[in-house]
């Protein structure tokens, strides 16, 4: 833990400095903040809480970028080779990148909130226990999603190329952008299957309705089983070398970190409610807002 | 041998089809300096990253301190401390916060800032890591090797494209390390290193162990003969070369010819003479006592640098 610890102190500050980090830890989701509250919402706060699901998500799934493309860096500069040098566990260097990533990403959903409440007045965050618990479980499950990327690519080329790819899936299909309940009855099939859906679904549940954790049993039981597996999996297929070969079978065990979501995903499309839920709370918003969608 | 802290036994490296280390054995006792001495590719970064238990082996028996590298890694890497080549640290670290951070994950630990002191990298202490030089980052390499007072140092080609006075800086640090009775083992290609540094060497080429011994008794090989270097107009044939009255030895190395001679003086003579009958003509000429590259000249019939 001592060693989690340090290493994690040490990363915070090296992040610190670098003004990559910068521009997509702050800069970013502020842009992203602002657009969607000034222009999406008009300013009005009931259409900004409405929004603040998709905002927080945001900046929420955007972890997964710099932590995979660190762990890369690292790995082909042969920084990890100097850390293994060590007597440091492999457990050790991801929990120390998922602390120090926690800790980076955590400052900026404050001042979204604050931002939120300040600017646009949005009088309530509804159940803020609840959001704060799903912001947690969000950044280190997609921090764990970054760690698996790092773990079966081999190339910064390679990471860069899955991670536009994921980035893409997750915020297109999602209700990050488009709202869940304006998107093609297909593309909402399939959206039922991504774990950013139930994170975006789960926090406007918390901002909207005031809902409790112990009504978010699905979408924090969900995040919480998807972090764990992708931990365990990236500790697993953990490389300190570049030239360290992956394990015939790594891509499929990487797969399986989705199993929570395709069981969750098939059981949500044929029992589910969370599509209805969705429809309703995008029709419950004053008439006058208008959000990023703007066709019936 | 007088307490063996390291033993390496019949130790075979492959990756894939290709045989890097093939049946290594040697062995190296407290506070010496032992080198391995070859050309790259050789195996000799593949043995030594065997040993600080970053590699598996493929065959044989390693034992460092007395512990299996691949059983007891964690124990092992209290006890040692290494440099490796192909490595780095992050661009942003400061040199004070890289050494407090390796610092503190020993448990036997020695004060950092007199490491810093030591190593010349006072004033360096809030420098970021891609603000030093090649010399600094080097010493700052060996600083982070000492930080848990090792029993055992790696050194994997502590000097390697480093320029000639950075290298003399180093080869100071490692003498004066070994001053303190520190156990060394070090990988090599330049001959200078090893005869400078090195209580004794073993001679390695394409994964094989291929002589071992101090440097004086390896050169002892060669110790009656003399080395003739010489660059002729037009080429010559070894044979003839060889035949030649006080020549021993004569191979041709990369345009030139590498004559060792037990009489000098009748042995030039007599190529002279040889080179006038042939109508060829004397471009250079070298003379100069045997070092390890002839002795490894005369077991591998090539030069150690490619």
């Amino acid at each position: 833990m001592k060693t989690i610890l340090k290493l994690a102190a040490v990363r915070i500050r090296i992040t610190l400095r670098n003004k990559a980090f910068l521009f997509f830890s702050l800069i970013m989701p502020m842009a992203i903040f602002f657009l969607y509250g000034s222009v999406f919402a008009k300013g009005r706060p009931q259409a900004v809480a409405y929004l603040m699901g998709p905002i927080l998500s945001f900046t929420v799934m955007g972890t997964f970028w710099g932590l995979s493309m660190q762990l890369v860096t690292w790995r082909e500069q042969g920084i990890l080779r100097r850390f293994r040098l060590a007597p440091i566990p492999a457990s050790s260097m991801i929990g120390s990148s998922i602390l120090a990533n926690y800790l980076l990403i955590l400052p900026t959903v404050i001042l979204e909130l604050l931002l939120a409440r300040f600017i646009y007045h949005v009088g309530s965050f509804g159940n803020l226990f609840s959001v704060f618990v799903l912001v947690i479980l969000g950044i280190t499950s997609f921090g764990a999603l970054g760690l698996t990327v790092a773990s079966v690519t081999n190339t910064m080329q390679e990471t860069q190329i899955i991670n536009q790819l994921l980035w893409f899936a997750l915020i297109f299909l999602s209700g990050a952008t488009v709202p869940l309940a304006a998107l093609p009855w297909v593309a909402q099939r399939v959206a039922l299957f991504l774990p950013a859906t139930y994170l975006i679904f789960g926090l406007q549940r918390a901002v909207l309705y005031g809902t409790s954790i112990f009504s978010l049993g699905v979408e924090l039981a969900s995040l919480a089983a998807w972090a764990a597996l992708a931990f365990v999996i990236s500790s697993l297929l953990f490389r300190w070398e570049p030239e360290a070969k992956l394990p015939r079978n790594a891509k499929l065990w990487a797969v399986a970190t989705i199993l929570p979501f395709l069981l969750l995903g098939i059981w949500e499309n044929r029992n589910g409610t969370l599509l209805s839920t969705a429809a309703f709370m995008m029709g419950d918003r004053p008439a006058d807002s208008s959000a990023p969608q703007t066709k019936p | 041998m007088a307490n063996p802290v390291l033993q390496v036994e019949n130790l075979v490296k492959r990756y894939g089809d290709v045989e890097a280390v093939r049946g290594v054995s040697f062995s190296v006792s407290e506070g010496e300096v032992f080198g391995l001495l070859g050309p790259n590719g050789a195996g000799k970064t593949s043995t030594i990253e065997i040993l600080e238990g970053l590699r598996d082996p493929d065959g044989g028996r390693a034992t460092v301190c007395g512990l299996d590298p691949q059983k007891n890694p964690n124990e092992l890497k209290n006890e040692i401390g290494a440099t490796l080549q192909a490595t780095s640290l992050p661009d942003k670290l400061r040199v004070g916060e890289a050494l407090s951070l390796f610092t503190g994950f020993y448990k036997r630990t020695r004060n950092p800032d007199d490491l810093l002191k030591r190593f010349g990298l006072e004033d360096k202490r809030n420098s970021f890591y891609n603000q030093l030089s090649g010399g600094q980052k080097q010493r700052l390499a060996l600083a982070l090797a000492l930080v848990n007072d090792p029993r055992v140092l790696f050194l994997d080609e502590p000097t390697a494209g480093l320029d000639p006075q950075v290298r003399r800086e180093i080869y100071g640090i490692i003498e004066e390390l070994k001053q303190e009775k520190k156990t060394i083992v070090l990988t090599t290609h330049y001959i200078e290193e090893a005869e400078r540094l090195c209580d004794r060497v073993a001679i390695i080429d394409h994964g094989k162990l291929i002589a071992q011994g101090t440097p004086r008794d390896l050169k002892q090989r060669s110790a009656d003969t003399t080395r003739v270097e010489v660059r002729l107009a037009k080429p010559a044939n070894n044979g003839t070369l060889k035949a030649l009255d006080g020549v021993t030895d004569a191979r041709e190395l990369d345009g030139a010819y590498v004559l060792h001679c037990q009489r000098t003086a009748p042995a030039i003579v007599a190529l002279v003479k040889h080179l006038e009958v042939e109508g060829n003509e004397l471009v250079s000429l070298e003379i100069a006592t045997p070092s390890l590259e002839d002795v490894f000249i005369e077991l591998t019939g090539r030069r150690l640098r490619d």
